[in-house]
């Protein structure tokens, strides 16, 4: 009988095995150059996706939080990871880190007065509160105000995007199948019956918020620094809208399905991108199409399960959905 | 201060604000009676209003309709496309999760804009001068006729929408379905039938929106409904989402807001006053001035 | 016996209505009490005034001597009251055993960072968390449903589990709300005896809203009767059933 301990080790690091080996070969197809800018390009934006998608699903699917405003702490962690390596001259890391603690710092700041919202009240208040943010970027001149905040240097790379998107996703999915996760799920499943069994619905919902825009920070912070500029127009609701149906296309509640949405949605867009009359369209068509037959999405809200062929029982149930070949 | 002339813009601002209102209250009414009776935020309404201004544009450029005629035709061509859009992507989603339906209400809002970009081009098209503008100077005090003609527009409308939602059966039958559905459905009231109608109601109005602000401001394009969209959206809430007095009321509060922001301070800080407008009274009064607070049963 | 619960004087006021109205009671410990009284007459409403999810308008609610009087409910929770719902609050899409292990959060050793590391006690919590949780399904014979999906089991499971649940939170007061709804007579029989055995096993006291009068009678010590928010009668089962009032606030319901 394996002791937690072992099964969950054995099933991190195939995963991690899994990512070492993806890394590589992107590595290596890109600096042969058998895959070119235009490649690079759009892998890296798929990692930045997959860590909104991620991170937005930590609020909406895992604790159940009608969050549509995204883009916002997006925005925060792109505008002051460029002030720090801009403006005050210091390293990429650090830029990086301040992006994530103060997206996280206002997500906490936005958390605690409108987490007594809830359903669609929720939903609205955050969207305005994206809407607020970019608006109030838009005037602020020592960042550039309407004409955005130029010359950023090129500090993102495909290693890491791509590590700090796998730090992520661990992050949240050790997070989901942890008590703290399970509080959060279960405050997603039944708000009053999670308070009255003993859990601090206040605390746990500011703490998705916090953790969830904060790692979108973190995206805003990579975005920045790969396209050189940040721009107001990159952080509108259309941005939050997309993440938000990468989530739920993959499935709410679900990191695997965030990560397949993201990856989906992205490589659509790319594909349409010759097509810009028609992309919009088209997205909206396959948007509506989508939600009409099969609105709790690609894995609703199970995990894409790395034993399909073996059935171990792991600790933490709700993630292991599938652990039994059909 | 000169306070001759700050009452002065004051009043101006008041007029202004309250013709601008007229506009977000007849839109925040579709807002609102959709969400009261299927509580679903309709993101496409504020599509619906651009529809109306085109194809009242159409009717007035390519028919030669006169005002009241291009109107109606408008309200109705919305209604149609209210029920329509209704039928084909909210109907089959009543019963799935809250998320999906609003996702797939912004597919269709943005299905609407895009569609229409690729019809019509992004390019504002002029709206036609329907009457001669008259600009009336009572005191100091500037008001044109197609003010008075949103303000009495849009006055009519909400009157022949309260008659009809409080004294015809089928308005009967709206307030019925909005209170609980299933027990409407119990007393052999086709919910689906009052569903469509109140899609209908509610687009005409928007439509009948669209072609004032056509008419006043002489410019329609197809992205024009998504501030009012949104803007009508806080009004409903501000007054009360699901209440039809408090759309009105709403609007009118925004209109108000948005032309003394606009006239005391500066433009660019209007829509951010709508915002912040709209994360006031959802921390204040989330159940909106008329609103009533309704606790869950635990 | 120790004083457990004291309800001194409380009342709930929603506008104009008063939906309890100064309400006088006391548990002490291993006490088993039933909480009787027709359809809106106030019973959930005390229950939630009980657990924090509502302040009691007037009047003072102390537990072990503590007030619980405008504490949350997850504070109310955590100094020993746990209840069940009058119309199942289950997590439903998570697992029965999953339902269980968040009712054991309280107790967890590890914080957010071993979490997320998942190094020093993550483990070992884990799995005291997954045997205790086992435990627990195992005397209420769900153990071999621990996969199952909540809102997949057949009612009377629903409602095991829900208690199940609470005593997870390890409670020194159970509150019961009409656990017995929706089971035939078989199944609140099996019922009845489980609340007993529970009570001893688990030396908690039990505070039960039902209105099936053969379950009350037979398992409680005292009773309270309410009527529109006011307790009309308090006493032994024996006492209750010839008090006229109470007869005549159930209008001649037949009690055996």
């Amino acid at each position: 009988m394996k002791s937690l301990r072992q099964s969950l080790h054995k099933q991190d690091l195939l995963g991690l095995g899994l990512m070492v080996i993806l890394f590589a070969v992107f590595y290596f197809l890109f600096d042969e150059e058998i895959l070119d800018d235009y490649w690079e390009t759009n892998v890296i934006l798929i990692l930045i996706n997959i860590i909104m998608a991620v991170s937005l699903n930590l609020i909406n699917g895992l604790t159940g939080q009608f969050s549509i405003g995204h883009a916002g702490f997006m925005a925060v962690g792109a505008y002051t990871s460029a002030i720090i390596t801009v403006k005050l001259g210091m390293d990429f890391p650090i830029a990086l880190i301040v992006a994530t603690v103060s997206a996280a710092f206002l997500g906490f700041l936005i958390g605690m007065p409108t987490l007594r919202l809830n359903g669609d009240y929720l939903a609205i208040a955050t969207l305005g509160l994206g809407e607020i943010i970019r608006i109030a970027i838009l005037n602020i001149d020592y960042v550039g105000g309407a004409s955005g905040f130029m010359g950023i240097p090129r500090l993102t790379t495909f290693p890491i995007a791509f590590w700090i998107m796998v730090f992520v996703v661990y992050f949240i999915k050790n997070f989901k199948n942890s008590a703290d996760g399970r509080a959060c799920l279960a405050i997603r499943e039944n708000e009053i019956a999670a308070e009255t069994m003993g859990i601090n619905t206040t605390k746990y919902k500011v703490m998705a918020f916090t953790i969830g825009a904060g790692f979108a920070g973190t995206a805003g912070a990579l975005f920045s620094h790969y396209y050189y500029i940040a721009h107001p127009a990159s952080f509108t609701f259309m941005r939050s809208f997309d993440v938000l149906t990468m989530v739920v296309l993959g499935g709410l509640g679900s990191i695997s399905g965030s990560i397949s949405g993201a990856v989906l949605l992205t490589a659509i867009s790319a594909a349409l991108a010759d097509y810009p009359e028609w992309r919009m369209v088209i997205y909206s068509i396959v948007l509506i199409v989508l939600m009409l037959n099969r609105p709790q999405g690609i894995f609703g809200n199970k995990e894409l399960s790395l034993k399909m062929f073996q059935s171990i029982k792991l600790g933490g149930g709700s993630r292991g959905g599938t652990a039994q070949s059909e | 201060m000169d306070t001759g002339s700050f009452a002065h813009q004051f009043a101006q601002q008041i007029v202004n604000g309250v013709s601008l209102g007229s506009i977000y209250a007849l839109i925040a009414l579709g807002y609102t009676m959709i969400y009261g009776i299927i509580k679903l935020i309709n993101f496409a309404h504020g599509d619906i209003y651009m529809l109306g201004a085109y194809i009242g544009f159409v009717a007035i450029t390519k028919a030669g309709l006169p005002f009241l005629p291009a109107l109606i035709v408008s309200m109705i061509g919305a209604a149609l496309a209210g029920i329509i859009i209704e039928r084909i992507a909210y109907r089959p989603m009543r019963n799935a999760p809250r998320i999906a339906a609003l996702i797939t209400a912004i597919g269709v809002s943005f299905f609407l804009e895009n569609g229409m970009i690729l019809l019509v081009s992004p390019q504002p098209r002029t709206f036609p001068p329907v009457f001669a503008p008259t600009v009336y100077n009572i005191g100091g005090i500037v008001v044109n006729n197609q003010q008075i003609l949103i303000l009495v527009s849009a006055l009519l409308l909400m009157l022949a929408l309260t008659y009809i939602v409080n004294r015809t059966k089928a308005g009967k039958a709206m307030r019925a379905v909005s209170y609980d559905a299933d027990a409407a459905k119990l007393m052999g009231i086709d919910t689906d039938r009052v569903i469509s109608t109140t899609f209908a109601l509610g687009s005409a109005l928007a439509a009948a929106a669209g072609v004032l602000v056509g008419i006043y401001y002489n410019s329609i394009d197809p992205l024009m409904g998504m501030m009012p969209g949104i803007k009508a959206f806080i009004a409903a809430v501000v007054g009360g989402i699901g209440i039809l007095p408090g759309a009105m009321l709403g609007g009118i509060i925004m209109g108000l807001v948005e032309a003394m922001v606009s006239g005391f301070f500066s433009s660019t800080y209007r829509d951010a006053a709508a915002f912040a407008i709209l994360i006031l009274i959802l921390l204040y009064k989330p159940t909106g001035l008329l609103g009533k607070n309704v606790k869950e049963k635990v | 016996m120790a004083e457990l619960l004291k309800v001194n004087n409380a009342s709930m006021i929603f506008g104009g209505l008063r939906a309890v109205s100064n309400l006088t009671m006391q548990i002490d410990e291993g006490e088993l009490i039933g909480l009787i009284g027709p359809n809106g007459a106030g019973k959930t409403t005390a229950f939630n005034m009980l657990t924090g999810v509502y302040e009691p308008s007037e009047g003072e609610i102390t537990f072990n001597g503590q007030r619980i009087n405008g504490k949350k409910p997850y504070q109310v929770t955590q100094m020993g009251i746990a209840r069940t719902f009058q119309n199942i609050r289950l997590f439903s899409e998570l697992s029965v055993l999953d339902n269980v292990k968040i009712a054991f959060n309280s107790q967890v050793r590890y914080g957010l960072v071993e979490a997320i590391g998942r190094f020093g006690r993550y483990f070992k919590e884990e799995e005291t968390i997954e045997e205790k949780a086992l435990a627990l399904l195992k005397i209420f014979h769900l153990e071999k449903l621990r996969d199952e999906t909540a809102k997949n089991l057949p009612y009377g499971e629903q409602r095991r589990l829900e208690i199940a649940r609470a005593l997870a939170t390890s409670p020194k007061l159970l509150l019961l709300d009409e656990p017995a709804a929706g089971m035939n007579p078989q199944e609140t029989k099996e019922l009845m005896e489980m609340i007993r055995w529970i009570k001893k096993e688990f030396n908690l006291s039990i505070l039960l809203i039902e209105h099936d009068m053969g379950l009350v009678m037979n398992v409680c010590q005292r009773i309270y009767v309410l009527e529109y928010g006011i307790c009309i009668a308090n006493g032994t089962p024996d006492e209750i059933k010839h008090n006229k009032r109470v007869i005549k606030a159930y209008l001649g319901e037949e009690v055996s």
